[in-house]
């Protein structure tokens, strides 16, 4: 029985913390939720790996700080889900971040988008957060005690996360004519997989009827209210772009996830079975 | 009225004021390095002593922010998550050190974009050791034991610098930095631990950072000219060669539980002096590197280059932004 009712302390949570308690607990995720966590801890593994190449590189200081610091929640929060998850299946998150190929990956295909420029990272970055506020935010109150727990404390980060993009988003849209061309043309590239994180999924559905998970579609409306009217305040045009198709929380990819892969694994697979 | 007499006098009357000013000025400078107190931002100071530390700081802020480099090559392939959070936050860190240092060395009257600029021209100078390519994981360890090591024995004593906005960055960035050296030691000690190839791994990249870092405590004492003036206005403490000791000192016991032997054959413990003898070092080699031949320099100012002017534009829209923002305001006051 996956979800305890048990109340997790969310302020002190950790990789490591939530790893020695499921090493001693009998109330391990069943496959459908540990799959689930699976998709949530991809999501914010890959985003992690792609701010984590803007480190050094950012246009100011300050700004290296920011993405390096967002970058780290997100790593933080795919250590978490990939904990749990990996916990039904015997594996731990290095088994998991690690040691699957790209099929194996259920993120979806936002967040393996490549950088781009600055203005590309913020639309990519903005959607995201505008995604996870919403999705973090009722995940919290879910059934399963350490998504609830896990969700609570992210809830906290990502809400940093999506102010810092909104500022941005504003600055770069009404700052000069360069940096709102290039804003918008941030947006027009990575709106068209905005949608693939609000379709709904039949796996998920069967979790969200038990309260243990969020129904994507019900989040739509929390990026309805925010997203379109920051675009217009900010000077730029909400994008008319066709939608992706999506698929990445069934394995399919867009072809910036192989190459992603292929460098963060490489030592790893070069040296099976070692301990760092 | 003979204006020309009106003003040489005024002149000299404020010559004379200044002198008398400079005069009070220098005494309580004095004063406060005799009775080891800070100098602050506001306080007279010989433009000596302003220069050497704008020059110091800067190029502690520049050895910071390029020392971001070597480092940051390893995060995507870090070969666990944990210690990819690690070395991020040990990135990040840093940038956060070249701000403190950055704005301790604002408060002596020069901008950042001057700093920045005289960095990415590659006018300014920076510790020699970031010139040091990091082709394997190990390197990771080495960075964090060796050069962060060899970094504390030499920032350690800032912390007690006479001048007070660098001191109080220093305070702050050893404690970073401690914890730094002990994330090195830990990759270090668990690649020792592990596979041959691991182990095989560290003792190569020991190898290949020991020399340098000794050397990151600047040439021997009666090479260093500027050494004896610093250390009369409290900005360094003990000399290259002392320091350079007392982290031989520190790491051969630290060599002996990680199980790496240090590249030295003349290492070994002199009862008498009740410290470690070690051999000589190829000063040649820091030369090389000081002037630019190193097996990076060019990589390394020409990558914190492009970062600058590939985020011209962001820092540009955020002016204007603000510019507009702040007229906006002005106009609804008005």
């Amino acid at each position: 029985m996956s979800h305890s009712t048990n109340h997790i302390a969310s302020t002190a949570i950790t990789p490591e913390s939530i790893a020695q308690s499921l090493a001693s607990s009998s109330d391990l995720p069943d496959v459908a939720v540990a799959t689930y966590a699976l998709g949530l801890g991809d999501d914010a593994l890959v985003l992690a790996q792609r701010l984590g190449e803007w480190i050094a590189r950012a246009p100011e200081l300050e700004e290296d700080v920011a993405l390096g610091n967002i970058g780290l929640d997100q790593l933080g929060h795919a250590r978490s889900f990939l904990t749990y998850a990996g916990s039904a299946f015997g594996k731990t998150e290095d088994e998991l971040a690690y040691f699957r190929d790209e099929p194996e990956f259920l993120n979806h295909q936002l967040f393996e988008q490549p950088n781009g420029d600055f203005a590309q990272t913020i639309a990519k970055q903005m959607i995201a957060s505008v995604y996870f506020v919403a999705l973090y935010r009722g995940l919290a109150a879910s059934n399963d005690a350490m998504l609830a727990a896990i969700a609570a404390k992210a809830a906290k980060e990502v809400d940093y996360h999506l102010d810092h993009c909104v500022q941005w988003v504003k600055r770069l849209g009404l700052g000069t004519a360069e940096s709102n061309r290039r804003m918008q043309r941030g947006l027009e590239v990575m709106w068209a997989f905005a949608d693939e994180l609000f379709r709904s999924d039949a796996p998920t559905d069967s979790l969200v009827a038990l309260g243990i998970a969020v129904s994507p579609s019900s989040l739509r409306p929390a990026f309805d209210a925010l997203v379109p009217p920051l675009i217009v305040a900010s000077g730029l045009t909400v994008p008319v772009t066709t939608f992706t198709r999506g698929g990445g929380r069934a394995g399919l990819h867009s072809e910036s996830l192989g190459p992603l892969l292929a460098e963060m694994q490489v030592l790893a697979r070069a040296h099976p079975g070692a301990s760092w | 009225m003979n204006t020309t007499t009106d003003v040489t006098t005024d002149a000299r009357a404020d010559a004379r004021a200044a002198q008398i000013a400079d005069e009070a000025g220098e005494r309580r400078f004095n004063e406060l390095l005799a009775s080891e107190s800070r100098v602050e931002p506001s306080d007279w100071m010989p433009e000596g002593y302003r220069k050497t530390l704008i020059r110091q700081i800067s190029q502690h802020g520049h050895s910071e922010i390029i020392g971001m480099q070597p480092e940051s090559n390893w995060i995507a392939r870090a070969p666990s998550l944990k210690r990819k959070a690690i070395l991020m936050a040990k990135v990040q860190d840093e940038a956060g050190h070249g701000l403190y240092l950055y704005s301790a060395a604002q408060t002596l009257g020069v901008d950042r974009e001057t700093m920045f600029d005289q960095l990415i021209t590659g006018k300014a100078k920076y510790s020699s050791i970031f010139n040091y390519t990091t082709p394997t994981w190990a390197d990771m360890g080495s960075i964090g034991w060796l050069v962060d090591g060899a970094a504390i024995c030499n920032q350690v004593p800032l912390c007690r610098v006479s001048y007070g906005p660098y001191g109080r960055a220093m305070v702050r960035i050893c404690k970073e930095e401690s914890f730094h050296q002990r994330q090195g030691f830990e990759i270090l000690l668990e690649l020792m631990r592990g596979t041959d190839a691991q182990k095989e791994m560290a003792q190569e990249s020991v190898n290949r950072w020991y020399a340098p870092a000794l050397m990151m405590f600047g040439p021997p004492d009666e090479d260093s000219p500027n050494s004896k003036q610093s250390m009369a206005w409290n900005i360094k403490r003990f000399s290259n060669d002392d320091l350079r000791q007392r982290f031989v000192d520190m790491l051969v016991p630290q060599a002996e539980i990680l199980g790496v032997t240090l590249p030295d054959a003349a290492l070994r413990w002199n009862e008498e002096r009740g410290h470690y003898d070690f051999g000589d070092l190829d000063w040649s080699e820091f030369h090389e590197v000081l002037a630019g031949r190193g097996p990076a320099n060019t990589i390394r100012v020409s990558r914190r280059r492009e970062a600058h002017e590939n985020g011209a534009w962001v820092r540009e829209a955020a002016r204007a932004y603000a510019d507009a923002q702040a007229e906006s305001r002005r106009g609804l006051v008005a």
